[in-house]
């Protein structure tokens, strides 16, 4: 018993049950409970978990990336535009996109660990580089913003077989953001990796002196965010046949907020990744069931402010009563 | 003492949701009663959705936005408006999957991005759902089984600014783009462009941030510099920026200045010179006739008999603007 409520993740579980609780009383009987409408916010929490689940194990070794929304945007115009342009197989324009997103992860840990600058500042100014030349290199290739026209490249087929096609209704990325949270889960409690993280972030000189290779940790989660912003990315384009410049915008504050929700501590150290993926599925929750609620987009972003207040406000609530059954 | 100011605070929580929910019943009880009764079934039971791509900053859309809500109150039915908060076509196809899991009687979207919107248009087509497009995809509403479109066509209102601007003997163009990502406006800078390339001039796109108008008047007035002698901007968030980098670099009515769509500014802009014209595509209208065609279609199976209903291209210059201003003035134009 005490150790289930030890757990990180165990306010942001009451969170998921009291939103959605609140929706089905509130708006179930206009889809929200039905097959469809759990397909259509199950796909957002897909996507955005597993962003917040890379970024809650960065958030845990103690670093932030913004660099993550435009990112999005890179590797989908990327993908995009090597099929649209060149030709190429989509296989081989996804592992070119991920190489690229990789490739940034490892320049904004190196930068970060080198210089001590912090790295919410590195990666703000990463944001801005990707994001403006996504819109420069594709303006300059096609006179256009948008790319489409991906469901005619080569291989198409077996991609959206892997990352966009459907069970049911429900969309393959749920399978998808389900085996990542378990695969991080085990490394983050599990290996010796996972004890580099909390150290990393929780007391990185004790962790230094202990011999934990921390810069090379930070380094490591740099570029496991950046892939799954990829990941992400590659979901976008094969599902919608194509990319804009602006995708992904926003989404670096909606995957720290995820995180925030599931537990994860701004100031690095401790959080839990199964606390960020539920977190996500909170997200997707409040953004479709206001939806279904019917309530009038003028109000949409107040409903969600005070639903995150809200969850967030039962998350600590949880975890007060925890410390006080502890003892 | 903990506990207790959380409970306060998640009571005043309840009371904030409480009020955001009531206040989203759109038909009021009181217009209906002033509603004309028809001797068929009663419209209430009628649930229309629109779906659109408009950030809610752009003025444009509140005038579609209240020609789908006067046109809910006339007909007493119940309409949902929505839009995700940027420019964001991943957002906005899930807004649509949320409508079609809802199943409306009818439903009304824009479609600035067909690449990224087909997947969840089909589906409200294929679970049965009339379908209206309004202001973009007059290009491709067909394809998606959308019924009919009421808009105007983009690249021929761009050219139609072209011709227009080149008339005036501008040599060296800018088209201002404020919504980078939407192929309709992408359409109407090709269209201008192109024009204006007929014309024997030349130009190019300016992107600039619309939810930033300091943004878009410093890049406007950097641009300026290069001797731009006309600027096409795409909407009245670019335009109010525009013509403060004019007034700024002193070059107001040096540099011509043409738009899309009206506001109070750029209908005042007009009528004092400062705007060479606006092209109107009378957006209420946008807003307005798909609730109406898809209640009749809804209560008698009819509707028109396809194709683009056109709303625009109109011109309005400096002849014409003052009969536009007032209506402009209750958002209707």
């Amino acid at each position: 018993m005490r150790r289930v409520l030890n757990r990180p993740e165990l306010g942001a579980a009451c969170g998921v049950v009291a939103v959605w609780l609140f929706f089905a009383g509130y708006a179930g009987g206009s889809g929200f409970l039905s097959q469809a409408g759990a397909a259509t916010y199950l796909e957002i929490a897909s996507e955005l978990g597993l962003l917040a689940v890379a970024v809650s194990m960065l958030m845990i070794a103690g670093e932030f990336d913004l660099s993550v929304g435009s990112m999005i945007a890179a590797c989908g115009m990327t993908i995009s535009l090597l099929c649209d342009r060149l030709g190429w197989s989509l296989w081989a324009a996804i592992a070119v996109a991920a190489v690229l997103s990789l490739c940034v992860g490892m320049v904004n840990g190196l930068v970060v660990t080198r210089t001590k600058l912090p790295s919410f500042i590195v990666t703000l100014g990463t944001l801005f580089i990707l994001s403006g030349s996504t819109i420069g290199v594709t303006r300059l290739v096609t006179g256009r913003t948008q790319v489409g026209g991906l469901r005619q490249a080569l291989h198409y087929g077996s991609a959206e077989a892997l990352f966009a096609s459907r069970i049911g209704v429900f969309s393959v990325s749920i399978l998808w953001w389900m085996g990542i949270t378990v695969l991080a889960s085990w490394v983050l409690l599990r290996t010796r990796f996972g004890n580099w993280i909390f150290g990393a972030g929780g007391a990185p000189d004790a962790a230094r002196n202990l011999g934990v290779p921390v810069a090379r940790v930070k380094i490591t989660m740099f570029m496991t965010t950046s892939l799954s912003a990829c990941l992400i990315a590659t979901f976008q384009a094969v599902k919608f046949t194509g990319s804009d410049v602006l995708r992904g915008t926003g989404k670096e504050l909606e995957a720290i907020l995820a995180a925030v929700l599931g537990g994860t501590l701004l100031t690095g150290g401790h959080g839990s990744v199964l606390g960020a993926a539920l977190g996500a599925l909170i997200f997707g929750m409040v953004q479709q069931g206001i939806v279904f609620a019917g309530v009038d987009s003028d109000w949409y972003k107040v409903f969600l402010g005070v639903m995150l207040i809200g969850a967030v406000l039962v998350n600590t609530y949880v975890r007060g009563r925890m410390v006080e059954a502890r003892r | 003492m903990r506990s207790q100011s959380i409970r306060a605070v998640m009571a005043c929580l309840a009371v904030v949701l409480a009020m955001a929910c009531t206040k989203s019943e759109t038909p009021a009880p009181a217009s209906q009663a002033n509603a004309p009764q028809t001797p068929s079934a009663p419209r209430k039971n009628i649930t229309l959705a629109v779906i659109t791509h408009g950030q809610a900053s752009d003025t444009f859309w509140s005038v579609v936005k209240n020609g789908v809500n006067n046109a809910a109150q006339d007909l007493g039915v119940t309409v949902t408006y929505n839009a995700p908060q940027t420019f964001d076509m991943v957002a906005m196809s899930r807004l649509i999957d949320a409508e079609v899991a809802k199943k409306p009687d009818g439903l009304v979207v824009s479609i600035p991005d067909p690449e990224a919107l087909s997947r969840s248009i089909q589906a409200a087509v294929d679970a049965g759902i009339p379908v209206i497009s309004i202001n973009s995809g007059s290009d491709v509403y067909k394809q998606l089984g959308v019924l009919l479109h009421v808009g105007q066509t983009e690249y021929e209102a761009g050219a139609g600014g072209g011709e227009k601007m080149a008339a005036t003997g501008v040599k060296n163009v800018l088209c201002v783009n404020h919504e980078v990502g939407n192929a309709s406006l992408d359409l109407r800078c090709k269209g201008f462009l192109d024009a204006i390339a007929k014309a024997g001039g030349t130009g190019r796109v300016l992107a600039v941030n619309a939810a930033d108008p300091t943004d878009s008047q410093q890049k406007v007035a950097a641009a300026l510099t290069g001797g731009v002698d006309g600027i096409l901007t795409l909407g009245p968030l670019s335009s109010n920026a525009a013509l403060a980098a004019l007034k700024q670099g002193g070059s107001l009515g040096k540099v011509k200045l043409g738009t899309f769509d009206l506001t109070p500014d750029v209908l005042s802009g007009i009528q004092g010179g400062e705007l060479e014209f606006a092209i109107d595509q009378q957006q209420y209208l946008q807003g307005y006739l798909p609730i109406v065609l898809l209640t009749q279609y809804k209560q008698f199976g009819v509707l028109p008999a396809g194709g683009v209903l056109p709303t625009g291209p109109g011109f309005v210059t400096r002849e014409t603007a003052s009969r536009v201003i007032e209506l402009s003035k209750q958002g209707i134009r």
